[in-house]
């Protein structure tokens, strides 16, 4: 099953190592990661998707609090939570289908940033499944090149979890 | 403003620390010349595996962290194995490492090495200072990390121009780390569960490791065990932290455990698990391990909490702390001694169905019978230190241990050549307490070139090898499960380990059969020198009882 996975960790080098060495080690996978400063420079956040059966994510988060770098750790699975992932696909477009590539990229919210005589550079934000929505419609045009951010998620309404 | 070299040395005397092993290296000239006025006393190892390993033993023999110093690149390397001994066994050390300067960092300047990263995984936690003002800071933090929660080895790496650097020195006095809080006291209404859960048992048995020398729970157990009239059986790390010739003791359990622990650990209806891990070698067959039982288990870490065995219910604390809660539990609870007289006749038909034993004959002298012997002689205060194998299983058979700190022995990562050095570090925390290192010809020869330590620093010790010339417990592993194909097992040219010592300036005695040893082992006992014992033993002879790896209870071999 997946799981959503923030963790708050002390904004220093090698935190990242230790976090990601600590699935490594234990041949967890991680199906995505994401790092970024909260308000609080000194700390920063890390959304973790990985997947696996209760026992492995219950020793994932037991062994994530073990680290001395890592504040905080809370699985969102259970939760209501948002999550969001950022990703730009450079696609073909030539005369042909430039208007019908203009349509997907309107009803998927999202937008052309980059124009070229032969092709799109498209941003679009969303969850997982909207993002890969998207990349199954754009893949008949010829997807040239993607960058994918990695998901980042946030519990909703007031908790104080997340900075 | 003091150096980097100062602030370091300043701290290290701050924390109480009286010896440092390690090795020199031309980054760390700087820390030399501060020692040099310093009363600290630095031994100088000839490896530096050997460095950690006897900080390692210094620091289980005296409960302090453990202080070992090396140079950048191959000196960082080289103690690798050391630290993730002392992490499988959760060790307190605070490793030193030089460090090219931090211009060159990153550039393969010569002897360098990323060390922080090759230790990321078998530390509890490393440093690399960039900046001389956070050494103090620094240090200090070390030190907490390394002694509190959950024990284990914390290495900072030191840059050269850090050494040097100039720095306003203030050691503080307290430590703030946000992620690190250890949860020292246990769940008092968790605790409360267990006292019932215990009142309700007509099973128990009480099964403990490392973590009760670490947290110094022994009189607690002791407590436990009688108030509640339940058996003890101990993990190898756990051996010491309750009487070896205490009548509620079980012995070890698990792969080289007593039968009769191992069928007790089957049987019991309930398992209080104190400081100790589930480990494979304890359990086997995870899902045919205590399969009646409830299981508590109590340990500062709570990640070891339901890791291998599922576990009914948790305390999270130190386990001093915990026992001594529920001790006050337990006696409101529990008004009368249970007497568990069927419980107890059944663990003595076990006992007697399958005793340790052995044969003796005239051929060989027998192991597990030097080991008896040695138990005998060196009196309740000697401190053994051994290797890991065959001769390891028999100490922790055979030897009764009574006191906790007086079994030094990787249990984790079963480190070969980890007993003479540890014999070293031990030694000097606790100069009047016999120390034995038991080892074998394989083991012994790993890092047999620290009796040089030993005699430069006038350390009396004892190293008894038990010389079957082989790689034992692999050899038993092929004669058992491969046919007898000895392959890879044989080790023929060993050197004559008489003559050996003898050229280091140790004394180096032999003894041939039974009668030699009594005279021999006295005169070793008197001698203020380190002396190293050969002694041949019968290849064939194995360690029994034994659960074949990945095996439950029901597959135990006796003999």
């Amino acid at each position: 099953m997946k799981h959503v996975i923030s963790v708050l960790v002390e904004n220093k080098f090698g935190v990242l190592a230790r976090v990601a060495g600590l699935f490594s080690a234990r041949g967890f996978n991680i199906a995505s990661l994401s790092v970024g400063e909260t308000t609080d420079t000194t700390v920063s956040r890390m959304t973790i998707i990985t997947s696996g059966d209760d026992q492995i994510i219950e020793q994932v988060i037991k062994q994530l609090r073990r680290i001395i770098d890592v504040i905080k750790v809370s699985d969102l699975t259970d939760e209501s939570y948002v999550e969001r992932e950022m990703v730009m696909i450079k696609v073909n477009a030539d005369n042909k289908v430039r208007a019908e590539l203009m349509q997907i990229v309107d009803i998927f919210r999202s937008k052309i940033i980059d124009v070229s005589p032969k092709g799109f550079i498209i941003e679009a934000t969303g969850d997982s499944n909207k993002i890969d929505a998207l990349l199954d419609l754009l893949k008949p045009f010829g997807i040239k090149e993607i960058a994918r951010t990695g998901c980042a998620a946030m519990s909703r309404g007031s908790q104080k979890n997340h900075k | 403003m003091k150096k980097g070299a100062e602030i370091l040395v300043e701290s290290l005397i701050k924390e109480g620390v009286e010896y440092i092993f390690g090795l020199p290296g031309a980054v760390l000239c700087d820390v030399y010349d501060v020692l040099y006025d310093s009363p600290l006393k630095f031994i100088i190892t000839r490896h530096e595996q050997a460095a950690a390993h006897a900080a390692d033993g210094y620091a289980r023999g005296s409960g302090k962290a453990g202080v070992c110093m090396v140079t950048s690149g191959p000196g960082a390397t080289n103690i690798v194995t050391g630290l993730a001994t002392a992490y499988m066994d959760s060790i307190p050390l605070v490793i030193i490492t030089g460090q090219v300067p931090t211009s060159m960092i990153g550039d393969d300047a010569f002897q360098e090495a990323d060390i922080a990263g090759i230790t990321r995984t078998i530390s509890k936690y490393n440093y690399l200072v960039k900046d001389v003002n956070d050494l103090a800071r620094t240090i200090k933090e070390a030190f907490y990390i390394a002694t509190t929660g959950r024990p284990g080895p914390v290495l900072i790496d030191l840059p050269k121009d850090v050494l040097s650097g100039k720095a306003k020195y203030e050691y503080p006095e307290e430590v703030h780390i946000r992620g690190y809080n250890p949860n020292v006291q246990g769940h008092l209404k968790q605790i409360e569960k267990i006292a019932e859960r215990i009142s309700e048992s007509e099973k128990p048995v009480i099964y403990i490791g490392g973590g009760v020398i670490l947290s110094g729970a022994d009189q607690e157990v002791e407590k436990l065990a009688e108030a509640i009239n339940a058996p003890v059986a101990s993990t190898l790390m756990g051996l010491g932290g309750f009487p070896g010739d205490h009548e509620l003791f079980l012995g070890m359990l698990g792969m080289h455990g007593t039968y009769w622990s191992n069928m007790a650990v089957n049987h019991a209806d309930l398992i209080i698990a104190v400081g100790a891990r589930f480990d494979d070698r304890v359990t086997g067959r995870i899902d045919k391990f205590a399969p009646n039982a409830t299981v508590i288990h109590i340990d500062i870490d709570p990640a070891t909490i339901s890791k291998n065995v599922q576990v009914d219910l948790p305390v999270v604390g130190d386990a001093k702390e915990v026992l001594r809660e529920l001790n006050v539990k337990v006696k409101e609870k529990i008004k009368k001694k249970p007497e568990r007289a069927s419980w107890f006749s059944e663990i003595k038909s076990w006992k007697e169905k399958h005793p340790l034993s052995y044969t003796r004959d005239k051929k060989s002298v027998k192991p597990q019978w030097v080991i008896e012997k040695i138990c005998e002689m060196a009196g309740e205060n000697a401190i053994i230190t051994t290797d890991v194998g065959q001769h390891q299983m028999w100490v922790a058979q055979y030897y009764k241990f009574k006191k906790p700190r007086t079994l030094l022995t990787s249990g984790g990562l079963g480190t070969m050549g980890y007993g003479l050095p540890a014999a070293i570090g031990v030694k000097l925390a606790k100069p009047d307490c016999p120390v034995i290192n038991i080892t074998g010809d394989g083991s012994f020869q790993m890092n047999m070139q620290e009796i040089a330590t030993a005699v430069a620093y006038k350390i009396p010790l004892i190293v008894v090898i038990l010389n079957n010339n082989t790689y034992g417990m692999v050899r038993q592993y092929q004669s058992l499960f491969y046919n007898k194909r000895y392959y890879a097992t044989d080790l023929d040219a060993n050197p004559d380990f008489v003559a050996l010592a003898q050229s280091f300036g140790a004394a180096g005695l032999r003894v041939e059969n039974e009668k030699d040893f009594d005279p021999i082992f006295k005169q070793a006992l008197a001698e203020k020198r380190p002396v190293i014992i050969d002694i041949k033993t019968d290849k064939d002879e194995k360690v029994f009882p034994m659960v074949p790896s990945g095996g439950s209870v029901k597959d135990i071999m006796v003999n």
